[in-house]
């Protein structure tokens, strides 16, 4: 047999100069910050280009100020055109989906704490993780170049439904190079994240530290764990979908083109294809897409609570982590409920609709252990813990949404309105930002070293909390009077009289966007003047709580750990580290 | 991956708990990059699937004289799986030499292998046949799956075969192990064994 024990521990030197250090870094605690630092980037332009839809809904007349000069084709004297509005829509939905909810909490807390959480001196292959981020890097400039070449983004949605997304440049400006170039986005994140998930099941598998079963595992690292095979097997599949649609239209094939296909007067030349073959391709990878987003956020709120909560979660490790694994397994298995209205038979539909309903189920266990587990607690108000709560507010309002769409014969009436667009922002769009946000409050003074103000922190909180709710509850309302999403403008008949609504939803849309400058205010000033942070500054019991903040290179200096309790051994108080020999306060 | 052979942190190597699966982790990470790439071909053939239950004039190319060259390349793909196998063997029996022949033989059936494929290719484009035309007047996914399948297959096994002579070089240079050498074999079987679904899929269900 080969010497296993060294082949785990050979790492990488800890590395001389700039360019080694911070930029081209095998280390994952750099990788960790450069992946949260470009969501962060992202989130910013993902949210600017909703401020531009929402005015844009709320008074279509409207000139807005600048943007006719910086795109002059797409909002000649800055009032946008129907395709440029779905151009931003595109490209907020990609950049959101993409670039802030998978790689955030996903690659970017994952990558910084997981090697430390198992008490690893790194992940399994640094040099594959270096690269893992580097192609993310490039997907993210290739997503944002769409907004140079003259026809701007494309228009077809985060979807990219076919055969809009397939015909090519006759379809609509940016349907030419800019769909060419989201393709090839979506490909490189695709391989990146391959490249990630990888590591991630590797390095939990194999680099976990003495004692570290895989029932002492922190709850957070369960998460990714479960996380890094779900998005191991969906977007295995989302890369061949996009090298196929690349191949429809670059190189004359017809997989998502049918036959006979008349777009603006012109027949085109394919035929005998399947835009429905696209859809179940997609929404194979797509639906699993939603829990890759908030896997990584109940097990973060899973980690964060119980610091807080000074208890245990109800029902121990086992309760989440089984109903981590049904979501994983059951989200392959509910695709089709994208499609009830697709012209796919109806028989399907129905058996759709069943496992959708019973993935709530694991779902609902989720939170109602997380609402559970605050009855009795001496909880402690702190910013993370806050957008704790805010979390499971936010998912459990989104989730009953979802039991209107599950079922067939409502969803034909609610599909494709704002009532759709409300549901998934709750579920999987803000309450997973809320994880993200507790994650980012709770793990930033072990990532850079300093401590966040906790008033703004609170303002943060609340401000948002206030601000999703008026903002995504009136969509459900619209929903229900057949407000049609996508639509650029609500000028004509029966939307009109929603106008108002709109201008409410706009105006706290702006009020949520100021609210979060408030946090990015709050995290510049905080990583440059915050106070310096101490090793374990919230009383927590896992392994990065235990070495310096940030952590050396090799994460422990050198020191020998070995872990003799779960994550959870909180009792008021009283709390004991995982890698301290001293007896359990809690009997975990 | 890395080779440095600079180990951080003192006694790391006691640290570390025998792995519950007794497996390195290029070993394990193989594995689970064959598990994703088996997804990636299974939405290739999938879609290949759909395109032929869903057409009306499908029609099927290959004959007896056509279809021979998919059996030679079968033969020779199937006997490279084998002759890895002799070189994994050798690497573990310490006969460098002996590795070293089974390697490069492999890698020769494997370049047939190519050959055969790209003739073939060649051939097909040569009657007329296009990722978006069928010269026999049937559906035109024809041509659309049996290249892009074909293709995808095809440059696994050209990269198939530049891995084997970077690991062949490095191990015999002692720059590498037997463990480099498992490892790669693993993908080269994985490569072999989609051509076992590829073949009867792509091939003889399109056989008259």
């Amino acid at each position: 047999m080969h010497d296993m024990s060294a082949q785990a521990t050979t790492h990488h030197a800890p590395p001389q100069g700039f360019i080694r250090k911070y930029v081209f870094s095998a280390d994952h605690k750099v990788i960790g910050i450069q992946y949260t630092t470009l969501s962060l980037v992202a989130a910013f332009i993902g949210m600017a280009l909703s401020w531009v839809m929402r005015i844009h809904l709320g008074w279509p007349t409207a000139a807005i100020p600048l943007l006719g000069t910086l795109s002059p084709n797409g909002a000649p004297g800055g009032v946008p055109t129907p395709e440029y509005y779905l151009s931003l829509m595109t490209m907020h939905g990609t950049i959101m989906a993409f670039f802030v909810l998978t790689a955030a909490p996903m690659s970017g807390y994952g990558n910084s704490m997981l090697p430390i959480q198992v008490g690893a001196a790194d992940m399994a292959f640094p040099r594959l993780n270096m690269a893992s981020f580097w192609v993310t890097f490039v997907g993210f400039v290739l997503a944002c170049a769409t907004f140079l070449i003259p026809d701007g983004p494309p228009i077809s949605g985060w979807t990219a439904y076919a055969p809009l997304s397939a015909v090519g440049p006759v379809a609509g400006p940016g349907q030419g190079w800019g769909q060419n170039l989201w393709g090839l986005s979506i490909a490189a994140f695709c391989v990146a994240s391959l490249l990630g998930s990888l590591n991630f099941i590797v390095t939990t598998l194999e680099l976990r530290t003495k004692g570290m079963t895989l029932s002492r595992l922190p709850l957070s690292t369960w998460a990714w764990f479960i996380n890094a095979w779900v998005g191991l097997l969906a977007f295995a599949v989302l890369l061949p979908t996009c090298l196929l649609l690349v191949l429809d239209r670059l190189g004359g094939t017809s997989f998502f083109i049918p036959g006979g296909l008349v777009v603006n007067d012109k027949v085109l030349p394919h035929s005998g294809g399947s835009p429905l073959l696209f859809q179940h391709l997609f929404w194979f990878f797509g639906h699993p897409e939603v829990y890759l987003i908030i896997l990584p956020a109940f097990g973060i709120v899973a980690h964060v609570m119980p610091t807080f909560i000074r208890k245990p979660l109800v029902g121990g490790w086992k309760v989440i982590t089984f109903a981590m694994i049904a979501v994983g397994t059951l989200s392959f298995v509910v695709w089709g409920h994208h499609m009830f209205v697709s012209g796919m038979s109806p028989y399907m539909a129905m058996v759709f609709s069943v496992p959708t309903l019973i993935i709530t189920i694991p779902s609902v266990i989720v939170v109602l252990v997380f609402a559970a587990s605050l009855y009795g607690s001496n909880m402690r108000f702190t910013t993370p813990m806050l957008f704790c709560l805010g979390f499971i507010s936010l998912f459990i309002t989104g989730g009953i949404g979802g039991f209107f769409l599950a079922q067939p014969a409502v969803d034909s009436y609610l599909h494709a309105t704002s009532f759709v667009v409300g549901h998934f922002h709750f579920t999987m769009g803000l309450s997973a930002i809320f994880a993200t946000f507790a994650g980012f409050y709770y793990w930033f003074p072990k990532m850079w070293g300093r401590m966040m103000n906790e008033t703004l922190g609170k303002v943060h909180f609340w401000l948002s909390f206030v601000g999703v709710y008026c903002v995504f509850m009136p969509m459900h309302l619209m929903g229900f009077t057949g407000a049609v999403r996508r639509y650029s403008s609500f000028v004509d008949d029966f939307m009109v009289p929603l106008i108002p609504t709109n201008r409410f939803i706009t105006v706290f849309a702006l009020l949520l966007g100021a609210a979060q400058l408030i946090f990015f205010y709050n995290a510049i000033w905080s990583r440059l003047k915050g106070p310096k942070a101490p090793n374990n500054p919230w009383q927590a019991t896992t392994l990065e709580w235990d070495t310096t903040s940030p952590p050396p290179f090799d994460n422990f200096g050198g020191r020998q750990i070995t872990v003799y309790h779960g994550p959870m051994e909180y009792d008021g108080d009283a709390s004991v580290m995982q890698n301290s020999p001293e007896k359990s306060v809690a009997g975990t | 991956m890395s080779q440095s052979g600079v180990t951080v942190g003192v006694g790391h190597a006691e640290l570390m708990e025998a792995s519950p699966y007794r497996m390195e982790k290029k070993k394990l990470g193989m594995w689970i990059f064959i598990v994703a790439d088996a997804c990636t071909f299974a939405t290739f053939l999938f879609g290949y699937g759909y395109m032929r239950v869903g057409s009306q004039n499908w029609g099927t190319p290959f004959e007896f004289p056509t279809i021979l060259n998919g059996i030679v390349m079968t033969f020779i793909l199937l006997s490279s799986s084998l002759t890895m196998l002799a070189a994994v063997q050798a690497t573990q029996a310490e006969r460098k030499a002996s590795a070293i022949k089974w390697l490069g033989l492999t890698m020769l059936l494997g370049t047939v292998f190519a050959v055969l494929h790209l003739r073939e290719w060649f051939k097909m484009i040569g009657e007329g046949w296009r990722l978006f035309s069928n010269p026999t007047g049937g559906a035109a996914q024809f041509g659309a799956t049996f290249f892009s399948v074909t293709g995808l297959h095809l440059a696994h096994v050209i990269s198939g075969v530049i891995a084997l002579l970077i690991i062949m070089r490095g191990y015999n240079r002692g720059r590498y192990d037997g463990s480099h050498v498992e490892t790669t074999g693993l993908y080269w079987h994985f490569v072999d064994l989609v051509w076992m679904f590829v073949f009867p899929l792509m091939y003889l269900m399109n056989a008259r």
